[in-house]
């Protein structure tokens, strides 16, 4: 238990003396990083103020080094835990070097006026988010993205032990999203900073978390390695998924494969087949794939878009019923989409049957040439 | 390279404000000396010179000078600049720049218990001491300010909360008016003249008060500028840095009551100064750095209501305007410039 920097016991956490969430357990070393997952509304926020002491806990300890949260005073507190929250900030006439700036405020004197140690630190925590040249400008003229590095650099500045953000990377963009992750990745190492956080990215949650805690309105998860809660099954039912999927192993998600009976069958292999599934996916035109290896990179995508993929074992001959279901299929479609293919030693009779369908009047067949495509946009 | 540019910005910022301390300092000994010269009677600046420096007591002129124009001058600068400190105070509190003593029937709520008070002690004990005026403003101030902040639970548009005060405001000045009905003529005289806001007849014992509780209350603020500064990021941030959130918000209703109490106390209602003169003063130092504007909202309410007491004293001379007159002529239109502003930042 005492390994543990950060922990929550029981705690049970809502709004007006009113329940939302119970039993939470957390047990978080230095310098781990914690996610909270979940749909909107599910109490993420209201953990993240509980043990920021934003909001009364309604039972439960939560316990910071060695003190209870409800035992330290504000100023120690601000010593040991910077935020970033959801908040709409809008202060008038504040540059971000007086933003980042109050990051400071636990340690400097009566009047908070900055030493020049302060003012070292500011421009260090500037620095590190990559807005050192934002310095003089209005905090209320910057974009969305740049408030919140602002905000982070804020926290930094603040030197806390742990590090509390809510839903840090809304409003950023790709590049500022994993900058984000990469800078909060790099003070959990570095500096031994414990981070709680929630995202709303359940990928980046598993790329860049020590750990996940699933929550869903009325029911907390226990928290664990990503590779053990973010499986495909779970995230569908935390996130009452009916349409799209999540992949476990990219992080990625799907939007829904077409309905419908499959008119078309799509030949393709190592990756080659994934453009023609994305296109086939966007004019809703259900297909079939196949016959794919297992290992296929196609595989991985063909198994959330395809109404059905006819697969085979890595690395074998194609077996005989596998050959007899693909040719059915086929004759059913009516139609073939095939890529390029790399032939090898053992993917022999899928030539064959490739060749087959070629000469078959009843067939059309479509050869999907990589080159057009990139052709057509110009690029 | 970055930092170097950064570092001049911040001796730009510097050079700003002490342009700006200068210029308000240099407006304020105008503003001592134009309101001195200024009056219904003439003395000449020779004259003058001599009952102020060398002492020369030459009957009525010395009488003008030290009993009825310099108490008058320092007490429309004290108090313009505890009412401009009142105003910014209470846009701290509800995070909202249109928040002011006036506007939300603060004024109003002192008004009318001093009003009380008055006809009450006029008729038995014939004349008010200064601190018990003070008493019963701050009284009056913290019953109006209550109700603001019992409705202010509720309704979180600014806008909302400005027709909610308004609405306070038109109460107690109801309730005075119903006072005033029932008073004997002598009271309403008293009254009238004070509730309607003016500088006049201010005597020394006013003055030595009101400075005092100023200067007390003054000193707090300015102790005040670093959880202040915290508290415009936000009630959540300025928790995370340590601010103890609920004793910051009493002393800062507190402070706030006390300066707008001294102000009605001695002056009565004043309007839009609050709201109006701490706006310019940010809009000038470019800044809402609490450390500078603090003193520089003073500075400027004080120049602010001097410039105003001259004016009502002088556009339609010997006739004496209220002082609520003139700084509504001059600070409303600035609250709509505010209002049209913001709407327009929103889109």
């Amino acid at each position: 238990m005492t390994d543990y920097y950060f922990r929550t016991e029981d705690l049970k956490v809502g709004y007006g003396g009113r329940a939302l969430l119970e039993n939470i357990r957390i047990g978080l070393g230095k310098g781990e990083i914690l996610t909270l997952v979940g749909p909107n509304g599910a109490g993420k926020s209201t953990i993240l103020k509980s043990i920021t002491r934003q909001l009364k806990i309604l039972g439960g300890r939560v316990v910071i080094g060695e003190k209870e949260l409800s035992r330290l005073t504000y100023q120690e507190l601000s010593r040991k835990m910077a935020v970033v929250l959801t908040d709409r900030v809008r202060p008038e006439l504040m540059t971000c070097h007086d933003i980042v700036a109050t990051g400071r405020y636990p340690y400097t004197g009566r009047l908070g006026i900055l030493s020049r140690e302060d003012e070292a630190k500011v421009d260090l925590a500037m620095e590190l988010v990559k807005a050192g040249e934002l310095g003089g400008r209005l905090f209320t003229a910057l974009s969305d993205g740049q408030k919140q590095r602002i905000l982070l650099a804020r926290a930094i500045c603040q030197e806390p032990e742990i590090l509390v953000l809510d839903e840090p990377t809304s409003f950023l963009d790709i590049k500022y999203k994993l900058e984000l992750l990469d800078i909060l990745r790099r003070m959990a190492k570095e500096q031994e900073i414990t981070v709680v956080m929630s995202l709303h990215e359940i990928d980046l949650a598993g790329k860049v978390s020590d750990a996940v805690m699933p929550v869903k309105a009325g029911c907390v998860y226990d928290y664990g390695r990503p590779e053990d809660i973010l499986k495909e099954e779970f995230i569908r039912r935390l996130y009452d998924l009916d349409k799209g999927s999540f992949d476990p192993v990219f992080g990625s998600i799907e939007l829904p494969r077409p309905a419908g009976e499959p008119g078309t069958m799509v030949i393709s292999a190592c990756g080659r087949g994934i453009p023609v599934y994305r296109k086939l996916q966007k004019e809703g035109i259900p297909f079939i794939a196949g016959i794919l290896y297992e290992n296929d990179i196609d595989y991985q995508l063909a198994r959330h878009l395809a109404s059905r993929v006819i697969m085979e074992e890595p690395f074998q001959e194609i077996s005989d019923p596998v050959y007899e279901e693909a040719k059915d299929a086929i004759s059913k479609c009516g139609r073939v989409i095939y890529t390029d293919i790399p032939w090898g030693s053992c993917n022999g009779r899928l030539r064959g049957l490739l060749e087959e369908v070629k000469s078959r009047d009843d067939i059309e067949c479509v050869y999907w040439k990589q080159e057009f495509m990139l052709a057509d946009r110009g690029l | 390279m970055t930092e170097s540019s950064f570092h001049y910005e911040n001796l730009k910022r510097r050079g700003r404000y002490a342009a700006v301390f200068i210029g308000m300092i240099l407006a304020l000994l105008v503003m001592v000396v134009v309101n001195i010269n200024t009056g219904t009677v003439d003395i000449s600046v020779r004259e003058i010179m001599g009952i102020l420096f060398a002492g020369e007591a030459e009957g009525a002129n010395d009488q003008i000078i030290w009993q009825i124009r310099l108490p008058r001058i320092l007490m429309a600068a004290i108090l313009g600049g505890a009412l401009s400190l009142s105003g910014f105070l209470l846009q701290v509190f509800f995070n909202n720049p249109i928040a002011g003593p006036f506007i939300l029937g603060i004024s109003s709520g002192a008004k009318m218990v001093v009003a009380l008070v008055m006809i009450f002690s006029l008729r038995s004990a014939g004349s008010m001491s200064s601190y018990a005026l003070i008493g019963a403003a701050f009284t009056g101030s913290l019953i109006s300010v209550s109700f603001v902040l019992l409705v202010s639970r509720r309704l979180h548009d600014m806008s909302a909360l400005l027709v909610a005060g308004i609405m306070i405001s038109y109460i107690c000045s109801a309730v005075t008016e119903f006072i005033i009905t029932f008073a004997e003529d002598t009271d309403i005289v008293n009254l009238h003249g004070w509730s309607q806001g003016s500088f006049s007849g201010m005597n020394w014992s006013n003055v030595q008060v009101s400075a005092l509780i100023v200067a007390a209350a003054f000193l707090c603020t300015f102790l005040l500028s670093k959880p202040i500064g915290a508290y415009q990021m936000g009630e959540a941030y300025a928790k995370s840095m340590g601010v103890n959130i609920r004793i910051f918000r009493v002393v800062l209703i507190l402070l706030s009551s006390v300066f707008s109490a001294c102000v009605t106390a001695f002056a009565g209602p004043i309007s839009f100064v609050g709201i109006a003169v701490p706006r310019l003063t940010k809009l000038a130092l470019q800044t809402s750095r609490p450390l500078i504007v603090i003193p520089a909202s003073f500075l400027g309410g004080a120049v602010f209501c001097m410039f105003s007491d001259l004016a009502a004293r002088m556009a339609f001379a010997p006739l004496e305007l209220n002082i609520s007159t003139v700084t509504s002529v001059l600070g409303a239109p600035v609250v709509i410039w505010m209002l049209v502003h913001r709407e327009k930042e929103k889109q």
